[in-house]
């Protein structure tokens, strides 16, 4: 699968990336490679089986409503920019 | 001018949850005019490895809203990630909800100009995270994480919406809603609550124009059931919709997203009259300048790779949603109708004693204590109507006192009183004379017996007029 300049110049935006003109035909290069490398997944027959959208297995993992401690006043600068607890 | 055009409109409202803490964190949700970025932590601040936890309450509050639109509440849900650059949310991602919304499916009625309902579809309400404040100061630009992450529901509605009144309709009973679950403040101006608009224009077909009138637009045959509607059908909906839509957004006023629908609507109409094409766009709202003007055009691609939350299971619900139904209180719309059916109310003071559910709840702490005293439910209303008692200063005895004493129903009618007083002068002579020959106190004795004949109704000032004019001819 061969990414076009122009899918790497769209993938660049929405990362926030600036690239220059090299850059992206060297990211077109390399992205299509790990693309390639990623589509061996497709020859597993996974018909029938359910997305995993989670690894836990878990479901209905929530907490009481209750407020508690944020970052101290001035926060994470405060001594020598190390988190005070 | 005759209208060549009819607007198709959809709403998005976000509503703030009033929940102690933040959607995913422990930070207290109470931010407004708190010290900036002292309601902050990993979690909302987005410092790598830290991970989301749900808050129970929001959850909850978010399926009362689905509930009360007569929402499905969806059995799976799940949170995704919706992904931007921008200073608002440092993560890089807002967590939302997009293919497995919370509630689907919902309706709310409001009322068309000629008392009949329409029905507003609900397409979905769902959980999500709210983002921090930006204030611009110059070139610069200044973050307040505060109210990143506190909890915000999300309701979309179908474009059923054909003109400006029915979504200012629509908004103030959703912020009514919300007060009565309890779920928010819905403060417009504290940004509580806020209205996006998609409005767009279509060029009306003449030949199937005949038939509609313009509060038809949106009316639907559907079937309700106690949480959905079986089965909708919307004729001018299978209309193809408009290859655009214009999105007016950070509107904080029920006043101002009015008059922004009308000026697109007319912007609109005006601009495809002269044969323009319009794109995709966001437009804000000028108050000085009374127009809308462009924010953002929608060329430059929302692409927001929506993905599964990976940190966040699963919601299954089942008991859970049986539970908050039986937590639900009594919707505004089904107060006001029980009002009207038990008490015999109007529907406008019905509506009116509906409003707020602390009115509400007052109204009907006097009817009882009225009760007793056979007071009629109708009465009462219309005293509170008229009288307006602060609710939180008099009491309900005070009320049924102060109603009792007015239906008491002083006589001050001058010709009653006058007949009364001819009577009363006839039966005690003695007095009548003893009065006209100087002796001022007789007159006791006749207001005395004036008062016992009309059982203390007489208003007693008036009877001492009457009754001095009489004797002094
Ligand atoms: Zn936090």
């Amino acid at each position: 699968m061969k990414l076009s300049i122009e899918q790497v110049k769209k993938v660049a935006k929405l990362a926030n990336l600036s690239l220059t003109a090299d850059e992206e035909n060297l990211y077109a290069e390399q992205l299509s490679q790990i693309l390639d490398y990623v589509d061996q997944l497709n020859q597993v027959d996974t018909l029938g089986v359910e997305p995993t959208f989670n690894v836990t297995g878990l479901s209905n993992v929530m907490r009481k409503d209750e407020d508690g401690k944020s970052l101290p006043k001035n926060g994470p600068y405060k001594t020598k920019g190390v988190f005070e607890e | 001018m005759k209208q060549l055009y009819e607007p198709i409109i959809g709403l998005e409202v976000h509503v703030e949850l009033n929940t102690k803490s933040k959607m995913f964190c422990k930070c207290s949700a109470d931010y407004f005019g708190k010290e900036p970025n002292t309601h902050t932590c990993p979690v909302c601040l987005g410092l790598p490895g830290a991970l989301p936890y749900i808050n129970e309450t929001a959850i909850e509050s978010c399926m009362k809203i689905g509930l009360a639109l007569g929402c499905t509440v969806s059995e799976i849900s799940r949170f995704e990630r919706k992904n931007y650059f921008y200073p608002d949310l440092a993560k890089g991602y807002q967590i939302s909800q997009y293919r497995w919304p919370l509630c689907k499916g919902g309706r709310l009625q409001i009322t068309g100009n000629s008392g009949q309902d329409i029905t507003i579809r609900i397409n979905r309400v769902h959980q999500e995270e709210d983002t921090g404040k930006l204030t611009h100061v110059g070139n610069e630009t200044l973050i307040d994480f505060n109210r990143c992450g506190v909890p915000l529901v999300e309701i979309v509605t179908e474009p059923d919406f054909h003109g400006s009144e029915k979504v200012r309709d629509f908004a103030k009973k959703l912020q009514q809603l919300f007060r009565y679950l309890g779920v928010s403040n819905a403060d417009m101006e504290r940004g509580d609550m806020r209205l996006e608009a998609n409005v767009s224009v279509r060029k009306i077909d003449m030949s199937l124009r005949e038939d509609e009138d313009d509060e038809a637009i949106s009316n639907m045959d559907g079937i309700a059931t106690p949480f959905g509607l079986a089965m909708t059908k919307n004729v001018r909906n299978d209309k193809p919709l408009p290859n655009y839509r214009i999105e007016l957004k950070n509107i904080n006023s029920f006043r101002f997203m009015v008059a922004a629908i009308e000026y697109e609507i007319k912007r609109q109409s005006e601009a495809l009259e002269k044969g323009e094409k319009l794109t995709a766009e966001t437009r804000g709202w000028d108050q000085v300048k009374k127009e809308t003007y462009l924010q953002r055009s929608k060329e430059e691609a929302n692409d927001y790779r929506y993905f599964p939350e990976p940190d966040l299971p699963e919601l299954r619900i089942k008991n859970k949603e049986l539970r908050i139904k039986e937590e639900m209180p009594e919707l505004p719309w089904n107060k006001e109708e029980r009002f009207v059916s038990e008490y015999g109310l109007t529907k406008d003071n019905a509506r009116i004693l509906a409003e707020s559910n602390d009115l509400a709840e007052y109204y009907e702490s006097v009817v009882k204590l009225g009760k007793q005293k056979e007071m009629e439910p109708k009465q009462i209303a219309n005293y509170l109507i008229n009288q307006k008692p602060d609710i939180n200063k008099v009491s309900p005895e005070e009320i049924i006192k102060n109603i009792q004493s007015k239906s008491a129903g002083i006589i001050g009618d001058e010709a009653e009183l006058k007949k009364i007083a001819f009577d009363v002068i006839k039966e005690n002579s003695e007095s009548a004379e003893a009065f006209k020959a100087g002796k001022l106190g007789a007159l006791n004795v006749l207001l005395g017996a004036i008062m016992k004949k009309t059982a203390g109704k007489a208003d007693i000032e008036k009877a001492k007029e009457i009754l001095e004019n009489l004797l002094s001819k």
